[in-house]
């Protein structure tokens, strides 16, 4: 799971560095400091499991096994990008592992992720589906009506909500009179379980169990993982209405620090061991760096090519 | 040839692709074994199907097509009922921006083969939210498919295809067809997409109409016979995609085309079609291209306001001859 989290966390490094020198397209939206929710959750997953995403969604791609290079080519709008240049930075797929698409409207993911819910239990296997949205999705009406229909139908559904505080600039407390979105679950009936979402183990145990209700066909699970996202919302954002304090005292726990620290203390690994990680997965991103940018931007005409199938 | 309604040819097209393609189920609001649909297509069918293939939903219309898609988009035909088409607004998001965008803007990964029932149509005094005709909102939408069937024949048809197809495909029904009865082959068989149809030939002026407006023009077309005016009645049966030849054809061939839509005139079916002869076949037409719609104003309920807006006959015969 360090190197997952890891691979992230260089990714999105890349990512910003890249943007920096104004090589990226449109806008980014990072997901440093969020990597142990996608981590934890997409490390109990099988290959034939599937996921939704969502703006943010760079994060859950990788954990969920896509190549670093096609979603760098994507991002850079290259034609050898997943969606062939057509989705960019918010709208990453590959259906090939499950990664049912990142979609750019809050919360839309949620009903999706209810119907491919519906689809493994109406053929009759035992996949199962993880859904990731903010905190802000919960305000959406997609969040009651999509979580209802996957609770009545027993469906198999993992919830994840990734609450890092804020929806764009506007804090939760502006927006909701609770404190946990996994209250929320009381009113579907279903399980809601709060869980620390900078500590992977925590998040991996959590949805283990979750998933495993699922795949039983004992129905979905609501879990909220509290964490914290490194940068602003998208790339024009300075998030000056995060106190300096609260930054700091995230940044403290910052996920991927955590779990070195655990390693190394348990003695799992060294911190040469580490280094040797450290070093490979940059090299790897390196790697994907190299591909996007050497690869060709799709024709001009090609945009009027997969409107319909 | 054995007659049935276009309800009953809804029903056979859903029964008969069921029994073919076990991916294929349905879901909407109260389409099971209690109400068998408001407009009762889907009667009988939980009964054959069972529950799980014949699923009532909550009242959730953006979750209804929400799930469709995540059904679709990992391997099942899901047929969606939308009780009524003014609530196709409270789906919106999950029609235009994700079932219609999802094989594009992933690069043509992900097949999305969903069909949206839907009626649409006034005229049962049923006012504001339950009376519109849209089928123009969906015409903006690439990637969308947008079906308008006027006979039994051409509903089974083209249910049939939207079904087997690949993609989302907004099926417009017209909540007064549905007791209409129409001839009906017992054997299987599909109505292409794209492709008008002549419901009546003639020599002096093209009528363009769908839905139930393609009845209305016909009965004007009889009417207008008995003075000397010969009409041909086109209906085009999907207007995504729009069998633009088609309707050029006829009008190279009578040189004046009328279109007739129930939907508001602005940005509507009738703008399209009319801006398409003037774009590519002015050099046909001998008079100006008519159109009759509904005013821009929302369904009102009395009776007589009603009837006042929903284009009808007299109105088609006027506007006839107006270029004749």
């Amino acid at each position: 799971m360090l190197q997952k989290m890891l691979e992230i966390r260089f990714f999105e490094e890349k990512v910003f560095e890249l943007y920096a020198q104004n090589l990226v397209p449109g806008t980014i939206h990072l997901y440093a400091g969020e990597e142990a929710v996608a981590v934890g959750v997409c490390s109990n997953l099988r290959k034939d499991d599937y996921i939704t995403s969502t703006h943010r969604g760079h994060g859950h791609c990788l954990a969920k096994g896509a190549d670093p290079k096609r979603v760098m080519a994507e991002i850079l709008g290259k034609k050898t990008g997943y969606c062939k240049g057509k989705g960019g930075s918010m709208h990453i797929a590959d259906f090939s592992i499950g990664m049912l698409g990142a979609t750019a409207v809050v919360g839309a993911g949620i009903p999706i992720a209810a119907g491919a819910g519906l689809s493994i239990k109406l053929r009759g296997t035992d996949q199962v589906v993880a859904c990731f949205f903010g905190e802000g999705a919960s305000n959406q009406g997609t969040f009651h009506e999509g979580i209802n229909m996957a609770a009545i139908w027993n469906l198999p559904v993992i919830f994840v909500c990734e609450n890092n505080l804020y929806a764009m600039g506007t804090r939760q407390s502006k927006v909701m009179k609770i404190e946990n979105i996994a209250d929320r679950a009381v009113a579907y009936g279903i399980p809601g379980v709060v869980v620390d979402g900078n500590d992977v183990s925590a998040v991996y145990k959590a949805s283990h169990e979750a998933v495993e209700r699922a795949r039983r066909g004992e129905g979905p699970t609501l879990i909220e993982c509290k964490t914290y996202r490194h940068k602003g919302h998208s790339r024009v954002d300075p998030a000056r209405y995060r106190p300096k304090e609260e930054v700091e005292a995230w940044l403290s726990k910052d996920p991927i620090k955590r779990l070195k620290e655990k390693l190394l203390q348990t003695k799992m690994l060294t911190e040469t061991e580490i280094a040797k990680i450290e070093k490979e997965l940059s090299a790897k991103i390196d790697e994907a760096v190299k591909f996007a940018m050497e690869s060709p931007y799709p024709a001009p005409e090609e945009a009027l090519e997969d409107v319909y199938a | 040839m054995r007659k049935i309604t276009y309800r009953e040819a809804l029903r056979e097209a859903l029964r008969e692709e069921m029994r073919r393609d076990s991916s294929v189920f349905l879901l909407g609001e109260d389409i099971g074994k209690y109400w068998g649909g408001a407009f009762k297509v889907t009667e009988g069918l939980a009964e054959e199907f069972g529950d799980e293939r014949v699923r009532d939903t909550p009242i959730s219309e953006s979750t209804i097509i929400g799930t469709a898609i995540g059904a679709a988009i990992t391997g099942m035909r899901p047929v969606a009922e939308i009780m009524f088409g003014d609530l196709t607004a409270l789906a919106m998001d999950q029609i235009a921006n994700q079932a219609a965008k999802i094989h594009y803007m992933f690069g043509g990964q992900a097949k999305c083969p969903i069909v949206i029932r839907t009626p649409f149509g006034a005229g049962v005094n049923i006012a504001a939210h339950h009376s519109q005709s849209l089928e123009a909102w969906f015409m903006h939408v690439p990637g969308l498919y947008v079906a308008v069937p006027s006979t039994p024949y051409d509903a089974k048809g083209l249910l049939k295809t939207a079904i087997r197809g690949s993609n989302p495909v907004m099926f417009c029904e017209h909540k007064l067809l549905y007791p209409l009865e129409g001839e009906v082959p017992e054997e299987d068989y599909t109505v292409p997409f794209g492709v008008a149809d002549i419901k009546r030939e003639g020599e002096d002026v093209t009528i363009v109409a769908t839905l139930y407006m393609v009845h209305k023009a016909l009965s004007a077309a009889e009417k207008l016979e008995k003075e000397g005016i010969s009409v041909e009645v086109v209906d085009p049966r999907t207007l995504v995609p729009l069998d633009k030849q088609g309707i050029i054809s006829s009008v190279k061939k009578t040189g004046r085309i009328v279109v007739v839509s129930e939907d508001c005139k602005t940005a509507g079916v009738t703008a399209e079609i009319a801006a398409i002869v003037a774009e590519e076949a002015l050099d046909y037409l001998d008079a100006p291209i008519k159109r009759v719609a509904e005013p821009d104003t929302p369904i009102p309920f009395s009776p007589t306001l009603e009837q006042y807006v929903i284009p009808n006959e007299e109105a088609i015969i006027k506007a006839v001859k107006e270029i004749v």
